[in-house]
């Protein structure tokens, strides 16, 4: 979550009064509040109020009401589910997102510019489309002979077809910006490639690896369009959370969608916290 | 010879994951010609699809890109306590699942909702309607015209403007003059980014739309019954619509970009 700061500039004394009227210190104040005041009313409207009545909807019978819904052995199923492939899929990305983004920054071949395009088109395609096409590659009329539909391999590809730019798209400004000079000094003391990989790009790296990483985990575990087609929706084997938490409002269990709801909103919560806090104790770090 | 390899595995992944889905997708589309892909996209129930999606999208970019400005105005040239807790507020949308969304909606907008009962005595419905839809939209997308413009406001300070209004300019017109202008190509990536993904939307939707074919029926769920009901001509020629569309977003993104299309 990046939050911009303002910088001082706010402070430096007004050039001048306006002629008349209110002083321009006070007219700007009321401004800001105003502006406070209607941004609140409607993030209220929209978001806050209504994600805060999931949560009270989920806790209203109490506690154990709470946990006795979560563990239904249904949802359990389906959040272990989508906690594992989740962690799998962040761990290929980390992988892979950095392969990639080393490819398109350090490598020269013919096509690179269009690669680079295509990395972003999973944000762009709509999920239930991106699910359909990989049905279409990978289901039962594969023309590959690899047939992954309702199965959790299947569920485990929709998951990284959709969040493949994640780890790309952080990875790849970094090593566009690093600094050559100190890898070819460690060239020059004799240090093999892996090791000035390993002692030199890697630790650079490694915050925009982290956080690349930490943004597919949580997209992965909130994920629906994509899954629903491929996982075929089969509690205990392929069905995922958010399917499960669909099913649920479908047939009016309002206490379990929401509980499951509930644990998926404090799992994104905590990584994405926790994910400000490490990038603050670096930035502090240097 | 490791430059090789590793460009052979970035590249197969790729083509594995991504290109071979979506270009045989194409090609079931059009191996017929572009006949059944038009038959397919012109049916009374594709065309409502078509009308429905474009009537929400084009309402939640609206809501989106009026906020958008508003806020990134806020955060960027206001200052004033938990500005930090607005910005993350403004981001939470993104770590939402879209069936959380729909719920969250349901809650307060359903029709035993306080809030949806006392709008459904009013007369206005919610939920399995319009207005539902259009909420559902503009949650998801909420974060991406302010993420846009924001940076760009801050990169491009308020000198400008300070001279205009010491200059004798109103705010609105230092506002229309000044601040537009300077944010126009950010504003339109946001808009375009925004756009593509309400016109894509499918989980929130799903959910507080009630999925009714010829009502609440958006081109995205219209993708997904009728691959359902094994019409899979029909899923896939309004796939590869969507598909397009996606594309054409991304060529827009890349023009309007701020990095300059790198």
């Amino acid at each position: 979550m990046a939050v911009t700061e303002t910088p001082t500039r706010e402070r430096a004394p007004e050039p001048q009064a306006p002629p008349a009227g209110r002083p321009a210190r006070a007219r700007h104040r009321a401004g800001t509040g105003l502006g406070l005041g209607t941004a609140m009313v409607y993030l209220s409207l929209v978001v806050l109020i209504p994600l805060a009545l999931v949560v009270w909807r989920s806790m209203e019978r109490g506690p154990a009401a709470f946990w006795q819904a979560v563990r239904t052995p249904d949802a359990w199923a389906a959040l272990q589910l989508t906690v594992l492939a989740s962690l799998a899929v962040a761990v290929i990305n980390l992988v892979m997102g950095t392969v990639i983004a080393w490819v398109l920054v350090r490598d020269r071949f013919p096509g690179k510019r269009l690669v680079d395009a295509l990395i972003d088109l999973p944000f762009a395609l709509p999920t239930i489309v991106a699910g359909l096409v990989l049905l279409a590659l990978y289901g039962p009329s594969s023309p590959l002979g690899v047939d992954l539909a309702y199965s959790r391999a299947g569920v485990v590809v929709a998951l990284l077809f959709v969040t493949l730019p994640f780890v790309v798209r952080t990875v790849q400004p970094v090593l566009l910006e690093l600094d050559r000079d100190m890898e070819q000094a460690a060239w020059s003391l004799g240090a093999g490639p892996w090791y000035t990989f390993r002692r030199i790009i890697l630790p650079n790296l490694l915050p925009a690896m982290v956080s690349g990483t930490a943004l597919a985990f949580t997209r992965s575990i909130a994920e629906f369009g994509s899954t629903v087609l491929i996982s075929g929706n089969l509690p205990f084997k392929t069905q995922v959370a958010a399917v499960h938490i669909f099913g649920q409002i479908e047939s009016d269990h309002q206490l379990g969608a929401a509980a499951v709801s509930t644990v998926l909103l404090v799992v994104a919560l905590l990584v994405l916290v926790t994910l400000d806090l490490v990038q603050r104790w670096g930035a502090r770090r240097g | 010879m490791a430059r090789y390899l590793l460009r052979c595995t970035a590249l197969v992944y790729l083509l594995l994951l991504l290109v071979l889905p979506v270009g045989l997708i194409g090609w079931r589309t059009f191996e017929h010609g572009l006949r059944p892909f038009v038959d397919s996209l012109t049916t009374p129930e594709a065309l409502h699809a078509f009308r429905v999606t474009i009537v929400v999208a084009l309402w939640a970019v609206a809501a989106n890109t009026v906020f958008g400005v508003g806020a990134a105005i806020l955060l960027v040239r206001h200052r004033f306590p938990g500005k930090r807790l607005l910005g993350a507020l403004i981001d939470l949308p993104l770590a939402v699942s879209p069936v959380v969304v729909g719920l969250a909606l349901i809650l307060l907008y359903g029709r035993f909702a306080p809030l949806g009962g006392f709008l459904e005595r009013l007369g206005v419905q919610v939920i399995f309607a319009t207005p539902g839809m259009v909420l559902a939209t503009v949650f998801v997308s909420l974060p991406l015209v302010v993420r846009a413009v924001a940076p760009v406001l801050e990169e491009m300070g308020d000198e400008q403007e300070q001279a205009a209004r010491t200059l004798g300019a109103s705010s609105w017109q230092t506002f229309r003059r000044i601040t537009i202008p300077g944010i126009r190509a950010a504003l339109g990536y946001g808009v375009v980014l925004c756009l593509a993904r309400a016109l894509g939307e499918y989980g929130a939707v799903a959910v507080v739309s009630g999925r009714l074919v010829g009502q609440t029926q958006t081109l995205t769920l219209f993708v997904e019954e009728r691959f359902q009901n094994f019409s899979e001509g029909d899923a896939f020629a309004a796939a590869t619509a969507l598909a397009l569309v996606a594309v054409v977003t991304l060529l827009l993104t890349k023009l309007l970009s701020p990095k300059g299309g790198t």
